[in-house]
């Protein structure tokens, strides 16, 4: 599984670090951070709930 | 399905008027007017107060592509924009802008709302319930709910956040109450409108000449580097403290009623001590009730295709989460309040980029308001019969004006 994050895009809500705090973190403004762009197959679940919560669009998910 | 006629072709007079009301006997279910046009298809059109004939869109996929689309505009000074009122004592703040100029202002309110920050706030939070809980133990074993419970917890909250002296609240309540009320006459808002602009603007003031660590004086050094100016900073402060106290207090009051109705899943909200259960049903919560039900706003600034329409540049767009969420293609029997259920993907913050700034807070103070206060006065009841409350039928949120209780 392979995670890309827009920081661009993302709008602080904070909800990729709620579905996943070991995949996803905040900066001090908010700002998303991608702690790891490769997460175990396990993690899938809540990687997509993440990146379907996300209200900015700013998280893809690969295969 | 049936054939209809395409939303387009349908007169302006023949458009069914928006908003609708909801319907006195299911207080917690958007206006069954709304769901039939839901059933009727994802894009709609409807009369505003104005005559002017935006589109609606009413289903849950539809709603997250719209508002994501960067072909969409939150100026409210559009032509096309689909005002829910005369312009007069509107709040300019960042909610009604575009990108860039609404992503640079954003992120200026942003810090306070990570989800570390707000956990930090978790236990200051809890003893604020705690402390309005112990109150209402020690008086008479009846009250009114929002008065004691609901407003407080909120106003409490934010206004340690942005660092507002919470003995001003009679004043900002009553001011904010106008401003979002859409049945109060274009000047009464624009003067109470006014009103919290001077107020904010006099404590930024106090903020510039002697800072402390709150958000406002986090905005005051903004202003004082040249990065905003003072009304912009002002009128920031506006809608955060707006925000930050009808929207929570209305879930509080309205959730409360909801649990009351529904004892069975008042029951597994009072006797779990498990986090993620609590967190689930608020989850739920926010998608049945949806309290904001005057829709987002938004006008399109090219052509947009969209489930067989076409959207054209200039035409108003309105996009109405009570309905969104009650989508059954999303959520199975939707109108079933179920704590149980997976709800985490609901629009009741919106979506897209002006999604609420304030939800992490708000969820957080959810939590601990719906697992404290049925834990703590399990005998909590209405006091009153259903039909006899009244509900702000007329603001831009919804709630009920008083909710008196017993235990
Ligand atoms: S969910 Fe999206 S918008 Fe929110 S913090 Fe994460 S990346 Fe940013």
């Amino acid at each position: 599984m392979k995670v890309t994050l827009d920081q661009d895009k993302c709008v602080a809500s904070g909800q990729c670090v709620v579905a996943a705090a070991d995949v996803f973190d905040q900066d001090d403004d908010g700002i998303a951070v991608l702690l790891d762009p490769a997460p175990p197959s396990d993690r899938a679940d809540d990687v997509e709930q993440a990146a379907a919560v996300c209200p900015a669009l700013a998280i893809t998910v690969q295969d | 399905m049936t054939s209809t006629a395409r939303p387009e072709e349908v007169h302006p007079s023949a458009a069914p008027e928006f908003p609708m009301s909801r319907a006195a006997a299911c207080p917690f279910d958007p206006p069954p007017a709304l769901k039939a046009e839901q059933e009727q298809g994802p894009l709609r059109k409807v009369r505003l107060w104005d005559g002017t004939t935006p589109w609606l869109v009413t289903r849950y996929a539809e709603q997250r592509t719209l508002l994501a689309d960067p072909r969409i505009s939150a100026d409210v000074t559009r032509p096309g924009y689909p005002s829910p009122a005369p312009l007069r004592g509107t709040s300019f703040s960042f909610i009604l802008m575009d990108d860039p100029e609404h992503a640079r202002q954003r992120r200026m309110v942003t810090a306070p709302f990570t989800i570390r920050r707000v956990e930090a706030l978790r236990p200051a939070v809890q003893k604020i319930v705690d402390g309005l809980i112990d109150e209402m133990l020690s008086g008479p074993a009846r009250t009114d709910l929002v008065q004691a419970f609901a407003l407080p917890v909120p106003s409490l909250v934010i206004c340690e956040l942005l660092g507002v002296p919470y003995g001003d609240h009679d004043f900002f309540q009553v001011n904010s109450k106008t401003l979002i009320s859409r049945s109060a006459p274009p000047e009464a808002r624009a003067a109470a409108h006014a009103d919290l602009i001077g107020y904010l603007d006099e404590l930024m003031g106090d903020k510039i000449a002697g800072p402390a660590d709150d958000l406002l004086s986090g905005l005051g050094t903004r202003v004082e580097a040249g990065e905003l100016s003072r009304r912009e900073a002002a009128e920031m402060g506006v809608l955060l403290l707006i925000a930050g106290h009808e929207t929570t207090a209305n879930m509080i009051a309205l959730g409360t009623l909801a649990l009351l109705e529904h004892p069975d899943q008042l029951a597994l909200l009072r006797d779990t001590g498990d986090a993620k259960v609590v967190s689930g049903a608020v989850e739920e919560l926010l998608r049945y009730l949806n309290i904001t039900h005057g829709g987002r706003r938004r006008v399109a600034l090219e052509d947009i295709e969209i489930a067989g329409e076409v959207i054209r540049a200039g035409e108003g767009i309105i996009v109405p989460n009570d309905i969104g969420n009650r989508d059954p293609e999303v959520f199975p029997d939707p109108d079933r309040l179920d704590l149980r259920r997976d709800a985490r993907r609901h629009v009741a913050f919106g979506f897209g980029v002006h999604q609420c700034v304030g939800q992490p807070l708000a969820r957080m103070e959810l939590q601990v308001v719906y697992s404290t206060l049925y834990r703590r006065i399990p005998t909590l009841r209405l006091d009153t019969a259903l039909e006899q409350l009244s509900f702000k039928h007329d603001g831009s949120v919804y709630g009920v004006h008083e909710l008196p209780v017993a235990w």
